[in-house]
């Protein structure tokens, strides 16, 4: 019996989004092929991971990656400097989670104020997110876009309670948008028409399906991008096109296993390892079942996943 | 080829005697073209038919089983290439490779390991399966007795002969053939010799080719000399061989029915750094890996794969749950604290397992919400002021305390004023947020 290669014809594909500018722009999507199997189609682009950093220090964070900023992390223009100066980051994505109304409750004026300061210092492409309070969110993210005018960012996440004003915003400033909703295919599909008819282009935009971590739902997020993957190649629904956003880092950080001690779970082992493991594991599932952008926190998960970039391209 | 269902009727007696428990001969022919049933189900199918169909209506992917006794581990089966179209069944073994030219007391050492790795994980027991043994000493002899150590030092753990010498595979097998190793393996050049210790001892065989061509024509091969419990080595070593092929091999057996590639797949994914290893591993294991070997076996590794192998293979309809009843934790008396959460395994098994690290004796009201986690079955109207309050009521827990005072989550705070109102005389507290909270709250409490 001969073998035949069985190939998935693809009448659809990821839309490409670019962001940044100058040489250090990067493009992602463009795909007509189901992740990483270029025997199909064309895979014009990688997934890019971009580092997060907060625009306050991050002492909720556990010390595994808490220490690997401690030196620059109460300055966030510092923070991605070093992102870009000593970790060779493709991009940068700065949390505005000063804003939260819980946290330090900082202004929208604030935010825009780091903005341009970062924005000042790299010329890597920059991500800007809020601290995902609907309600603050809605302002600060406006003051962001326009602090970033000109800039070509992505910033987000424009939410079913917020999309609005954020999209407005994107629209006036020039930036491309994360549309987040929660681990529900129609979800996504939803809002993505909602902001479409406000006559914000597909082209510009970003799926955030929700990413979970290992052991805490990733699962779901995984079922969750590999549908909306197939909707957008195999079945050729244009609101299923843009590139998938993974958020890897803050979901991975806040788990039990990624800060308890040894001591505490013999079984489990190094802490260290194991933090780092949890992160890149996590985005590596995320990339196998559609993402094209990840943010992460650990710069050895990070190179590590690079690696595994390296090998599945 | 698959048959259709209207030819596999022309096999079936037509009697249409229901015995096979569908309405009718063509009924039944319909669900076996699409490999619902076993044909055995029709009690009087020809012998000859039996012949003709038997081979159309296998499994698209033969299933067996690596290793013997309790933990043997399932292989193939699969029926989906995505998991949400059905469900993935039959979790990939992960192994180690040990090198037979290590010394006794290495091997020993990390056959031990592997023999100690199992650990508890929302309530299923997850180890390292197996043990893949390399024969890079060039001694026979030497090959045969570590063979006998792992045997010995990992009783439970299957084996894997990583041989492809035809006489050292020989012995081993021979050594070990009572463990049903799996023999690796057969290439073109020594097909004939491997497939008769495989056919001699009864072992599986597994067929290594270079590319997907080359592999069908070897299994076609050592199908023709009589073997058929087939696992496929295509030779696959970087992730992008590994996710190209696999995929390729599962839609070949799934989507063709084509019988060289419908065996289950072994991956190799050896690298020098165990966090880089970890990656390329995942890859084989969301990727239809059924066996995934390993070159070391941190903790902090295995946990980390044990995971991702758990959330891919759980049923993506059926959330894990538990069961609904007040669960007594470090034996607690009349006025212990009463707390209260949902019955998904993941929330049901951080809660308890805090609770216990707490040392604190408590009980722990678990609630049937469909095994939703607490915010997500209170987003979904299951975990309400009203239902948590005829829970408790119904399950007598009041006539066997000695107070009333009912600790809920901390994501659920806005609950706490309609359950006072429900329960009436109840005292409703407020706990943490997260569970690893729960230590502290309780001994604070007790204190
Ligand atoms: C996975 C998930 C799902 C899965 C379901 C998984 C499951 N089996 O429950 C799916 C995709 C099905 C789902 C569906 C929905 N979801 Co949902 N989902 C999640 C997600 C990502 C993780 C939930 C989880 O597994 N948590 C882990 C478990 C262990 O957490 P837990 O049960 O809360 O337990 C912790 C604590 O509560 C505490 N704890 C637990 N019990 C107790 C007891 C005591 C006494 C104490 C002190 C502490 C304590 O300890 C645990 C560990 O810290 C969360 C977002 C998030 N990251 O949290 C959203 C989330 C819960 N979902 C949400 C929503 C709105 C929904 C939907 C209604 C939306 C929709 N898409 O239609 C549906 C409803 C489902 C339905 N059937 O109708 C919202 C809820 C919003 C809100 N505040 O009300 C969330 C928070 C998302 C968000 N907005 O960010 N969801
Ligand atoms: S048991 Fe056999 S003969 Fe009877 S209805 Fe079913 S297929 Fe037909």
């Amino acid at each position: 019996m001969a073998y035949v290669v069985p190939k998935e014809s693809c009448s659809g594909k990821v839309l490409s989004v670019d962001f940044g500018k100058g040489e250090k722009a990067v493009t992602i999507g463009g795909e007509n092929a189901l992740p990483f199997l270029s025997f199909e189609g064309e895979i014009p682009n990688r997934p890019v991971i971009a580092y997060e950093i907060q625009d306050t220090r991050p002492d909720d964070w556990p010390d595994t990656v808490k220490n690997m900023y401690k030196d620059v992390s109460g300055d966030t223009v510092a923070w991605a400097k070093h992102c870009q100066d000593n970790l060779k980051a493709t991009a940068v994505a700065l949390r505005l989670i000063s804003t939260h109304p819980d946290r330090e409750n900082r202004s929208a004026q604030d935010a825009a104020k780091t903005i341009k300061d970062v924005l000042a210092a790299i010329n890597i492409p920059l991500i800007i997110l809020g601290s995902n309070n609907i309600e603050k969110d809605s302002t600060v993210l406006v003051a962001a876009a326009e602090a970033a005018s000109g800039h070509n960012c992505i910033i987000g996440k424009a939410q079913e309670g917020n999309y609005k004003t954020i999209v407005a915003a994107a629209l006036a400033h020039n930036h491309k948008l994360i549309a987040m909703s929660e681990l529900d295919i129609n979800l996504a599909k939803q809002l993505n028409i909602l902001i479409t008819q406000m006559g914000f282009e597909k082209e510009k935009l970003i799926t955030d399906p929700m990413c979970s971590a290992l052991g805490y739902g990733l699962e779901y997020t995984y079922s969750v991008m590999e549908r909306i993957r197939l909707a957008g190649l195999l079945q050729n629904d244009a609101t299923m096109q843009p590139p998938i956003l993974g958020d890897v880092g803050m979901y991975v950080w806040k788990i039990k296993e990624v800060s308890a001690p040894d001591s505490e779970v013999p079984d489990w082992g190094a802490l260290e390892e194991r933090g780092i493991t949890w992160e890149a594991v996590t985005a590596t599932a995320m990339m196998i079942a559609g993402t094209n952008l990840l943010i992460m926190r650990h710069p050895k998960a990070i190179e590590t996943v690079e690696k595994t970039i390296a090998e599945l391209i | 080829m698959a048959l259709t269902g209207v030819q596999i009727f022309k096999f079936l007696p037509k009697t249409n005697c229901k015995k096979c428990g569908f309405p009718t001969c063509l009924a039944f022919a319909m669900a076996l073209a699409q490999n619902k049933v076993e044909l055995s189900k029709c009690p009087d199918v020809s012998e000859e038919a039996k012949k003709t169909l038997g081979e159309a209506s296998a499994p698209p992917i033969r299933m067996f089983e690596l290793g013997t006794g309790a933990k043997a581990v399932k292989m193939g089966g699969e029926t989906v290439l995505f998991r949400h179209d059905k469900k993935f069944f039959n979790p990939c073994a992960l192994a180690i490779n040990i090198k037979d030219s290590l010394s006794d007391d290495e091997i020993a050492k990390k056959a031990t390991e592997v023999a100690n790795s199992e650990i508890e994980r929302v309530g299923q027991k997850l180890r390292v399966d197996a043990i893949s043994l390399e024969y890079a000493s060039g001694n026979s002899a030497q090959y045969e007795k570590a063979a006998r150590l792992i045997a010995e030092k990992a009783p439970d753990a299957a084996i894997i002969l990583n041989c492809k010498d035809a006489a050292a595979a020989e012995a081993a097998v021979k050594a070990v053939a009572a463990r049903k190793p799996l023999l690796y393996g057969a290439t073109p050049e020594n097909a004939e010799a491997m497939a008769n210790i495989a056919k001699t001892h009864a072992v599986p065989l597994c067929a290594c080719a270079q590319g997907l061509e080359a592999l069908s024509a070897l299994t076609e091969k050592l199908q023709g000399l009589g073997v058929s419990d087939l696992v496929l080595d295509s030779g696959a070593k970087a992730a992008k061989e590994i996710i190209e092929h696999n995929t390729q091999i599962r839609r070949s057996a799934l989507r063709k029915n084509f019988k060289p590639l419908g065996f289950p797949i072994i991956n190799f994914v050896l690298r020098d750094d165990p966090v880089y290893e970890a990656t390329a591993a995942s890859v084989a294991i969301a990727k239809y890996s059924s066996i995934v070997v390993l070159s070391s076996i941190e903790k902090w590794k295995n946990l980390a794969l044990f995971t991702v192998r758990q959330n891919l293979y759980t049923d993506p309809q059926v959330p894990m749950q538990v069961e609904q009843k007040i669960y007594k934790i470090s034996e607690p008396s009349a006025n212990s604290p009463l707390m209260i959460t949902t019955n998904f395994s993941l929330t049901y098994f951080i809660v308890s397992g805090e609770v216990e690290n707490s040392k604190v004796p408590s009980l722990l009201a678990v609630m049937d919400c469909e095994g939703l986690s607490v915010l997500t079955a209170w987003a979904a109207g299951k975990f309400t002021a009203a239902k948590i309050s005829q829970f408790i009521k119904e399950s007598g827990i009041e006539g066997q305390i000695s107070h009333k005072e009912l600790i809920i989550p901390g994501q659920v705070a806005i609950l706490s004023g309609a359950l006072e109102d429900k329960l009436e005389g109840w005292k409703i507290t407020v706990g943490p947020r997260e569970a690893n909270a729960i230590p502290t709250f309780l001994k604070s409490k007790a204190s």
